[in-house]
């Protein structure tokens, strides 16, 4: 048992001092996933014929790959802020959540890496 | 981590009936949750028949009623019956109401009365409040100022600033709003709650007050503001009709303005 005051304990170790970027980041990623997603379905219905050859004609036109990587970024941007979220909300246990915090980043970050350099490699290095 | 099922020494188990009188014709069933911290047993969950014939109609006057002619060792808080002191918050009929605020009529069935969500219990109905009042402490509840008030007068303020803070002040801190807030179930050591940033914004928004500035320093932190995930259970739950969930985002909003 704690004989600390309840007084002390809420104030704890003061106010970080941030999150106000996290949150503003999170609505206006948000705001942009609205927007690209709308283009993703749409050229998704417009691709109609999703035969290798094609699809690949697609991806390669430059306006398709940089809307296709703002998305990718986007959508894993946005998926970092939401489970990091997640995470603080749920694990309260100090190992476990540095853990699955870095854990998270990491991911994140190599999935957003790999679907840039693979739109990148389609459409700048001429895989056909 | 987050803890999703009870410990074996709180599950709730069934408890006595205690039955109305013979002859009572219109009954009513208020099942009540039971926990006395002098005995070791698990929380129980005991069953009263309530002649409403001989009763009044909310379900604060139905608990009095038992504890008087009943049971008299059921505990709970209540003091003035009105719904301005706030003492008789509790989870009735599954949502966090004030005891002398809801009718009996208005409830269908059983009426499960438990203590407010996810605080500890002291006993029966009663919840230990200290963590709730040291959040409304840490936000210094108080005017903040530094030009002195005029020597022959009170600090004047305009009416539309006034109405600003009609409706923040009209919180009677029952904390049916924080303990009705998943965020502050998980977090409440760290998250501040639906009820205290209803306050914080209360003081925001004076125009009498000159701490702004060190109010949304003190608010601005991932856990103590931004747990808030905008579940609105705590709008939905005021039996004041208030706002929190609004002042919240009001706040948010400050955050931003000041950045930008």
């Amino acid at each position: 048992m704690s004989l600390r005051s309840p007084l002390s304990k809420v104030k704890g170790l003061g106010s970080a001092k941030e999150g106000t970027g996290h949150w503003w980041m999170q609505r206006v990623t948000a705001l942009a996933l609205v927007v690209l997603g709308f283009w993703f379905i749409i050229s998704l219905v417009a691709i109609g014929d999703f035969g290798y050859q094609h699809t690949v004609a697609w991806l390669a036109r430059p306006l398709n790959a940089v809307l296709l990587s703002s998305f990718v970024m986007t959508l894993l941007y946005h998926s970092k802020l939401g489970v990091q979220i997640v995470i603080e909300d749920y694990v309260s246990a100090s190992a476990w959540k540095v853990g699955s915090l870095l854990f998270s980043v990491f991911v994140h970050l190599l999935l957003a890496v790999t679907g840039v350099f693979s739109i990148l490699r389609i459409s700048v290095g001429g895989l056909s | 981590m987050a803890q999703l099922t009870l410990p074996a020494n709180s599950k709730v188990h069934k408890g006595e009936t205690f039955a109305a009188a013979a002859g009572a014709g219109n009954v009513r069933r208020l099942v009540v949750y039971r926990y006395d911290p002098d005995h070791e047993d698990n929380p129980r969950m005991d069953t009263y028949e309530v002649d409403m014939d001989s009763c009044g109609p909310m379900v604060l006057d139905a608990l009095i009623k038992i504890k008087n002619e009943i049971d008299p060792t059921l505990s709970f808080r209540r003091s003035c019956r009105e719904g301005i002191c706030g003492s008789c918050a509790m989870n009735i009929d599954g949502t966090n109401d004030l005891a002398c605020l809801r009718a009996i009529d208005d409830v269908k069935g059983d009426i499960k009365v438990y203590p407010l969500p996810h605080l500890p219990v002291v006993k029966d109905l009663i919840p230990d409040m200290s963590n709730f009042y040291a959040q409304y402490a840490s936000i210094k509840p108080w005017l903040q100022s530094q030009t002195t008030p005029p020597p022959d007068s009170e600090r004047l303020q305009s009416k539309e600033d006034q109405e600003k803070i009609n409706e923040p002040s009209a919180c009677i801190l029952c904390a049916c709003c924080s303990t009705a807030c998943p965020s502050y179930w998980w977090n409440d050591d760290r998250y501040l709650g639906p009820a205290t940033l209803l306050q914080a914004y209360r003081w925001l928004v004076d125009s009498r007050d000159e701490a702004a500035g060190e109010r949304l320093d003190q608010l601005e932190d991932p856990f103590r503001l931004y747990r808030c995930h905008t579940i609105m259970n705590c709008t939905n739950t005021c039996p004041k009709g208030l706002n929190p969930a609004l002042a919240i985002a009001e706040i948010k909003k400050m955050m931003l303005e000041r950045q930008h």
